[in-house]
């Protein structure tokens, strides 16, 4: 075969050009951490789209994630709904971080039922967001989850272990959670563009 | 004008019929005082063995030892009867009521439903799923259809030319003639309507009175008839009652399917739907339990009205048998698309949160929708709660609170925590006998977590975990 060259100096000399992807239009739903906005090709949550966070265990920044646009939303009126949290929300916690805790349901569902409440509420039309912690929940039923929140123009969390990184997911942004040494989170994946190599620092919890 | 006439011949038999699952067994209705009770009608399998209507209970229970016996109520019949007519309003609007039957004025409904023989098997197909027996007829008017219906079923006469032939055969004891007339008629050797048809009316009029030309007239059209019109009621409200207990739920879906169905066959009539009923399960002492139905937005269609029923019914912990089950609709609003914002984010195919929150209720549970408020109760397994009603405290300042609570706070193990802010002290509670004293800490455990735990004062050691902040 032909002469091996390397692929930097065709770079270099510009022989060959390097593509971009066209750029995707911007989220209409910033996450409320800058930095992760300017890692997400969009800027922000996919929108009309399910995002999965995967943890390494409970508390370990997962809500802090979430509660800035929680706040935007329901500071603007928007409904969320929270299916079968593992703890009880602290009113106290989440009101520090603005959520109106009125325009907050949540959902208690026995694990069987955690999916088909989370599939509900999303295609409702009726909610801004929807927060679950489904205990099993397969490629098929991720899938109607995504499927959901594009029906109901929702966004969708899924709080799911880390172990299920390993596996491949119809979630338009995939994020996991790190604690140790310090909270940072790795976009696993995300739709219209490559995910980032470094991990995003968050804020301490408590702070 | 067409009319089709519904013979119902077994109204009082096929309402009770209906509300207990095919059996074989035979069943007797029974009427009449004490001394003198009859056999008012019997079921297939009674009248196999030879019991027939009419005759005296006794000598039925000498032909057969046992069967099921239910009282007669006029009251129920009446109730069947203005359900099919709300039924029958669907397809027409021009509904009356007969002595067991219902007439309907088809004419223009034909264009909508098809031609007869299409539209008749779609008449029958309903009332076969509403479980009556019937007999449909044809004629251009409603006492001709009514006549016909009576002496075959399925006869249909087009057009008014045809009409006099078609009843010329029919017996005078069959014609529905006033009382007393058909037998007078046949001991002056008149048999058949044909033979009826031919006297002269003068002479007819002299010797029986105003009443029969005045049939006669309205038999072939020359004068209408007087009929009860029907119109149908606002609210829907129908009863079933057993002669035994029901002890399980399951066994209360079979009279749920038909309550259900005959909503939707009611609401199909009124061309409306109904957004939330209930069902009143009604026990032998005690006040009855009542389930709420709601829905997602007003329905009609049965197997959508049985399915939400039964979500809800399913989840009813029966404190006694049940004895008769009710669905009372009393509010049953028009079709009418829900008005828009133009400039409404939401997809158009939204589902108002309402209708959302009682849909996730009807299959997980009342209990299953919280909404978290503050309390004035500064002890934190106390300072929430989701009881609707609370005397809610202005938002609180000082230390961070975690964004998980612990539903009850548990010793921590594992290896001691790394301490990065604290104490808050908490000592409240004195009152009412709860009282507590903790030192709470913003901690770090080894794997990064950030924990909201508590000792007792002045100690560290023996650590309480109560909530993560996440």
């Amino acid at each position: 075969m032909g002469q091996v060259v390397a692929l930097d100096s065709l770079f270099h000399s510009r022989q060959v050009w390097h593509g971009r992807a066209a750029p995707l239009p911007g989220s209409s739903e910033p996450t409320g951490w800058p930095m992760l906005d300017a890692a997400l090709p969009t800027g922000g949550w996919p929108e009309h789209a399910m995002t999965e966070i995967l943890l390494p265990a409970d508390g370990v920044g997962e809500l802090q994630l979430v509660l800035p646009t929680l706040a935007r939303m329901t500071q603007a009126q928007r409904h969320v709904m929270v299916i079968a949290p593992p703890y009880v929300p602290c009113v106290a916690g989440w009101e520090a971080r603005g959520v109106v805790m009125a325009q907050v349901d949540i959902v208690q569902a026995a694990d069987r039922d955690v999916l088909w409440a989370a599939e509900q509420c999303l295609r409702s039309g009726s909610c801004a967001a929807v927060l679950a912690w489904p205990m099993h929940a397969d490629d098929r039923a991720l899938r109607r989850l995504q499927v959901a929140a594009d029906t109901g123009k929702a966004l969708a969390f899924v709080f799911r272990d880390r172990r299920h990184v390993a596996h491949a997911s119809p979630a338009a942004l995939r994020l996991e959670l790190e604690s140790d040494p310090s909270p940072r989170v790795h976009v696993r994946k995300c739709r219209g563009g490559n995910p980032p190599a470094q991990a995003i620092a968050l804020a301490a919890g408590w702070s | 004008m067409l009319w089709a006439c519904i013979l119902l011949p077994q109204l009082a038999l096929d309402g009770v019929l209906r509300r207990r699952p095919p059996s074989d067994e035979p069943l007797v209705l029974v009427s009449g005082p004490a001394q003198g009770r009859i056999v008012h009608a019997a079921n297939a399998a009674a009248r196999a063995v030879g019991i027939y209507r009419g005759q005296r209970l006794t000598a039925a229970q000498a032909l057969l030892p046992s069967f099921a016996m239910v009282e007669y109520s006029t009251g129920d019949e009446s109730h069947w009867h203005r359900l099919l007519a709300a039924w029958a309003y669907r397809y027409s609007g021009d509904v009356g009521l007969l002595p067991h039957a219902v007439v309907l004025e088809v004419s223009r409904s034909l264009n909508l439903f098809g031609p007869w023989p299409r539209f008749e098997s779609l008449l029958r197909e309903d009332l076969v799923g509403l479980g009556f027996r019937h007999r449909v007829a044809l004629a251009p008017t409603p006492q001709a259809a009514y006549v016909l219906a009576g002496v075959e079923d399925g006869m249909a006469v087009m057009d008014a030319p045809k009409l006099r032939g078609a009843l010329s055969f029919i017996d005078v004891a069959r014609a529905r003639l006033p009382e007393g007339v058909a037998p007078s008629l046949q001991s002056m050797g008149i048999r058949t309507l044909a033979q009826l048809l031919a006297l002269p009316r003068a002479s007819l009029q002299r010797r029986f009175g105003g009443e029969l030309v005045a049939q006669i007239d309205r038999l072939l059209g020359d004068e209408p008839s007087p009929m009860e019109s029907y119109r149908p009621p606002d609210t829907f409200d129908q009863r079933m009652e057993w002669t035994h207990e029901i002890e399980h739920v399951e066994a209360l879906m079979f009279p749920l399917r038909r309550l259900t169905g005959d909503l939707s066959a009611y609401l199909a009539g009124r061309d409306g739907g109904v957004q939330r009923f209930e069902l009143l399960l009604e026990h032998r002492d005690r006040p009855p339990t009542r389930v709420s139905v709601g829905m997602l937005a007003a329905a009609r269609e049965a197997s959508l009205l049985f399915d939400c029923a039964r979500g809800r019914l399913e989840r009813v912990e029966l404190p006694q048998p049940v004895v008769a089950m009710q669905l009372l609709a009393p509010d049953l609003p028009p079709f009418v698309p829900a008005g828009r914002d133009l400039f409404d984010a939401r997809p158009a195919n939204a589902m108002p949160l309402d209708q959302l929150r009682e849909r996730l209720r009807s299959r997980l549970g009342e209990q299953a929708i919280q909404h978290l408020r503050r309390t004035v109760d500064p002890r934190p397994e106390l300072a929430q709660t989701s009881a609707p009603y609370v005397k809610e405290a202005p938002p609180r300042k000082g230390l961070p609170r975690p964004a998980w609570l612990l539903d009850q706070p548990r010793p921590w193990r594992g290896p001691p925590p790394e301490l990065l802010a604290g104490p808050e002290r908490i000592e409240t509670g004195w009152w009412d006998g709860g009282e507590i004293r903790r030192d709470y800490y913003v901690a770090r455990t080894a794997q990064g977590q950030y924990a909201w735990i508590y000792g007792a004062p002045g100690e560290q050691g023996r650590w309480m975990l109560h909530g993560w902040f996440a």
